[in-house]
């Protein structure tokens, strides 16, 4: 009579089994996997524009599955003309404030110009965006529509909220022919769960 | 075989990385690229771009301000 098979004998070898081939098991399916992240970008100023399109645009370069979801101030992002976001000074302390040109001991100094002067000089917004602009220029950094433009151009997937263009008012003309689709946070969870990487901006 | 050149010197990032993922589509399999880049940041992201694109980072070098990268196409 054949002997009874030793179940914990076998599940004792298994487990060693499992133990020493699984790690690399793990790591040749992580290496085959394409990686992907999910953004949801929520701020709608010249400034915060830069974080979600540098690093959508960047992973997309690697070769990664990229979408982005807009919502809130967000959908500014996703507007015809982008040309004219701005940047705010006011009640921004973490904003250096220095001239885009002049000599270099000129450049450097850094403007503390208090809020309650920001907010009196008419288009004082308007001005701190020039110089920001000129800032971008100078130092070699891309324009806002030019990452986006990459991240179109790298098939990343533009995702708008469809909550906040009701809320706003907007209608789906008013925003770029590329954005895929205007859906729900229900739509975007499974996404994000999905993702190796997910980032709130 | 010719090597193509990239001039990304002025550039920062991510453009550098952008623009040489473009100009890498331009060069058939095992041809090289070479970029020229003055963003310090540089040095660690074509390390980085090369490991997770799966080509090969042949060259890393640096002469005075301008970093130059020479990046094997394998994929």
């Amino acid at each position: 009579m054949a002997a009874l098979p030793d179940t914990a004998a076998l599940d004792r070898l298994i487990s060693e089994r499992l133990d020493a081939l699984l790690p690399q098991k793990l790591a040749e399916l992580r290496e085959k996997k394409t990686a992907s992240m999910t953004i949801i970008a929520t701020k709608g100023t010249l400034d915060w524009a830069y974080p979600p399109f540098i690093l959508a645009s960047t992973a997309a370069a690697l070769g990664w599955n990229v979408s982005m979801f807009f919502t809130f101030y967000g959908l500014n992002l996703l507007k015809k003309d982008i040309s004219d976001l701005k940047v705010s000074p006011l009640g921004n302390p973490g904003m250096p404030m220095k001239m885009p040109f002049g000599p270099d001991w000129f450049r450097g100094i850094n403007w503390n110009i208090p809020n309650v002067v920001e907010a009196g000089i008419p288009g004082f917004e308007s001005l701190a965006t020039v110089l920001m602009k000129q800032t971008i220029q100078n130092k070699g950094v891309a324009s806002i529509p030019e990452l986006r433009s990459a991240c179109i151009e790298a098939g990343v997937n533009l995702i708008g909220c469809q909550m906040t263009v009701d809320l706003f008012g907007f209608t789906h003309d008013d925003f770029i022919p590329e954005v895929k689709e205007y859906v729900g946070a229900a739509t975007f969870l499974p996404m994000a769960r999905d993702a190796d990487v997910s980032l709130f901006i | 075989m010719t090597t193509a050149v990239l001039d990304a010197k002025g550039l920062n990032c991510p453009l550098p990385i952008l623009k040489a993922k473009k100009a890498l589509q331009g060069v058939p399999a095992g041809g090289l690229l070479e970029i020229l880049a003055t963003d310090p940041g540089a040095v660690a992201d074509f390390q980085a771009f090369c490991r997770q694109t799966k080509n090969e980072l042949v060259s890393s070098t640096q002469d005075g301000k301008v970093y130059k990268f020479v990046i094997r196409r394998l994929t």
